[in-house]
């Protein structure tokens, strides 16, 4: 019980703090509302009064968590009772659109990610001449480069999830590259000699050697990827027109002032998001611990 | 010994360039090693008796001079899998069992299922390893570790065994115990060791030939022949003919380090 509670308490205890700094922040921002209100009524609010009105505003400024979890409730759990679990009002729908991209995304950068990094280690004029273009590709902003992308590939006849995905993969490589040079030039002179005093052959070293010990910096490099796949989905759905997705969710929340949307929308990102990264970690728990890599 | 020596170099010398002018890691050294020697290389850090192993190796290119392996160039020698290598750190990669570390040569010399099973099973006798294929380098103590990275060395049967300060990093007793294995592996498989060491008694009781070298520029100072017996027990070491020899080595030493003072 003493041990459960060593692990959970600092959890639970921030979750706490979160929780109390936002009704707080709630009733500070969106009392200003109430107020008005009061007045054009002529009504005089008591403070109880008050904080109950800031707390269920129709487009408070800041939503109330339990607006919100109502509100996710409403669009997920609600509509699979209703047995309408995919309809387009449903975050579930909106969650499992960004979710394809996010992972075809993920996919193709983790690849191209992977590749580059053996292109660099292998290859003198790559390592000379990729990591500056790579670093510059960071550099520029997303939101600048993400309706060039859409535009470009719709031009050449390719749409719907797939520019999305370029998107999440433009976002994605990049971590994947710098870790994965780091982890295939891990191996120290020593080993590298000894694969030598073998005659092993370029092959053999990648496979035996560089590729098993890179394997740290890879999960590490794939919980970020898979984050950064997700706000490379989200940011893809905002200039497509606003269809479908959860960037489609906060784009139409923002259109027409409705904040308790925005916010269910950003609380269900950040819940997929934690779900891939967690799993991830699970993967590298689970195949660090076989490679005998973690006690 | 009339046939040919197994290791030959002749004026072997070494340079590196640095920023801060040549260093001079092994210069004028001539030495030959002959089939089934067990030979030493003794001296303080910076005489070059690794870069001296690593030559024989392949994995340093002397800059002077000759060195045959087998006959042929150390480079060929190495292609050819001419010596097993044993480096001060054992090495174990962590993914892969002792078995599976031992294997590793093998695959990639590209040795079937069954030779591999057979030479996995023929060299963990040997270091006395037996039934610890299946655990994982962490589960083993560091002494039967750095065994089973000889027994790696061991496992594709090349002729030449070379070991650079392999117990380096173990403790006196633990080191002592490897010793004794040591030789009476080398009795049995009769194999030529070249062992570089910066222990004095290691080299007297392990060696039938200890090379003593000094450094700035690296070079031998003194080439020991021991009287020892082939068979040594522990107790060998306190016999008047094995202090003699530690004696000699210690002068050879002392000798070599006179224009340093």
């Amino acid at each position: 019980m003493a041990g459960l509670w060593h692990r959970l308490g600092p959890i639970v205890t921030v979750v706490i703090a979160i929780f109390v700094l936002w009704y707080a922040g709630a009733v500070a921002l969106n009392a200003a509302w109430a107020q008005d209100k009061a007045k054009r009524n002529n009504i005089e609010l008591s403070f109880s009064e008050l904080v109950a009105d800031t707390m269920s505003q129709k487009k408070p400024k800041l939503p109330a968590p339990h607006q919100v979890g109502q509100e996710i409730w409403k669009t997920t759990g609600a509509m699979v009772l209703k047995g309408k679990a995919f309809s387009k009002r449903s975050l579930l729908y909106h969650s499992g659109v960004t979710l394809s991209s996010t992972l075809l995304g993920f996919a193709m950068g983790t690849a191209l990610g992977i590749a580059l990094a053996v292109g660099i280690v292998y290859n003198r004029t790559m390592d000379m001449s990729v990591m500056p273009w790579v670093i510059a590709s960071q550099t520029i902003p997303i939101l600048a480069i993400a309706p060039m992308i859409i535009v470009v590939l719709n031009a050449v006849g390719i749409s719907g999830l797939l520019p999305k995905a370029v998107i999440s993969m433009y976002l994605s490589f990049f971590p994947v590259v710098v870790g994965m040079v780091k982890g295939l030039r891990s191996p120290d002179h020593m080993q590298l000699d000894q694969m030598k005093t073998w005659s092993a052959t370029d092959g053999q070293e990648f496979w035996k050697l560089r590729l098993p010990s890179s394997m740290p910096y890879l999960f590490t490099s794939l919980k970020i990827a898979m984050a950064a796949s997700l706000v490379g989905a989200i940011v893809g759905e905002l200039p497509t027109g606003a269809i479908a997705g959860l960037g489609a969710r906060l784009l139409g929340g923002s259109y027409y002032g409705q904040t308790i949307q925005i916010w269910s929308a950003l609380i269900t990102a950040a819940a997929l998001a934690a779900a891939l990264v967690g799993l991830i970690g699970l993967m590298q728990t689970m195949v660090l611990k076989r490679m005998g890599m973690v006690r | 010994m009339t046939s040919e020596p197994v290791i030959s170099a002749k004026n072997l010398s070494l340079t590196f360039e640095t920023n801060d002018g040549p260093v001079h890691a092994l210069k004028d050294v001539t030495l030959d090693i002959n089939k089934g020697d067990f030979v030493s290389f003794i001296g303080p850090s910076g005489c070059g008796k690794t870069t001296f192993l690593r030559v024989m190796a392949d994995l340093e290119k002397p800059t002077a001079g000759e060195i045959t392996v087998n006959g042929v160039s150390p480079e060929e020698a190495r292609k050819a899998r001419a010596y097993g290598y044993v480096f001060q750190h054992a090495g174990l990669y962590p993914w892969r069992t002792i078995g599976g570390n031992i294997r590793l040569p093998l695959e990639i010399m590209g040795a079937s299922k069954a030779e591999q099973d057979a030479a996995v099973k023929e060299v963990l006798e040997l270091v006395h390893l037996d039934g610890f294929e299946k655990k994982f380098p962490w589960q083993l103590s560091g002494g039967m570790q750095q065994r089973a990275s000889i027994a790696r060395a061991l496992a594709f049967h090349a002729d030449i065994l070379l070991m650079d300060e392999p117990f380096g990093a173990l403790d006196e007793i633990v080191r002592d115990h490897l010793n004794e294995q040591v030789l009476e592996l080398w009795a049995r498989t009769n194999k030529t060791i070249g062992f570089v060491t910066h222990s004095i008694p290691e080299a007297v009781y392990l060696s039938t030939k200890i090379v003593v070298m000094s450094p700035r520029p690296g070079r031998i100072t003194d080439v020991i022949e021991s009287t020892l017996p082939k068979e040594r027990p522990l107790e060998i070491r306190d016999s008047p003919e094995f202090i003699e020899i530690a004696h000699r080595v210690r002068d050879g030493l002392r000798a070599g380090h006179e224009d340093d003072a």
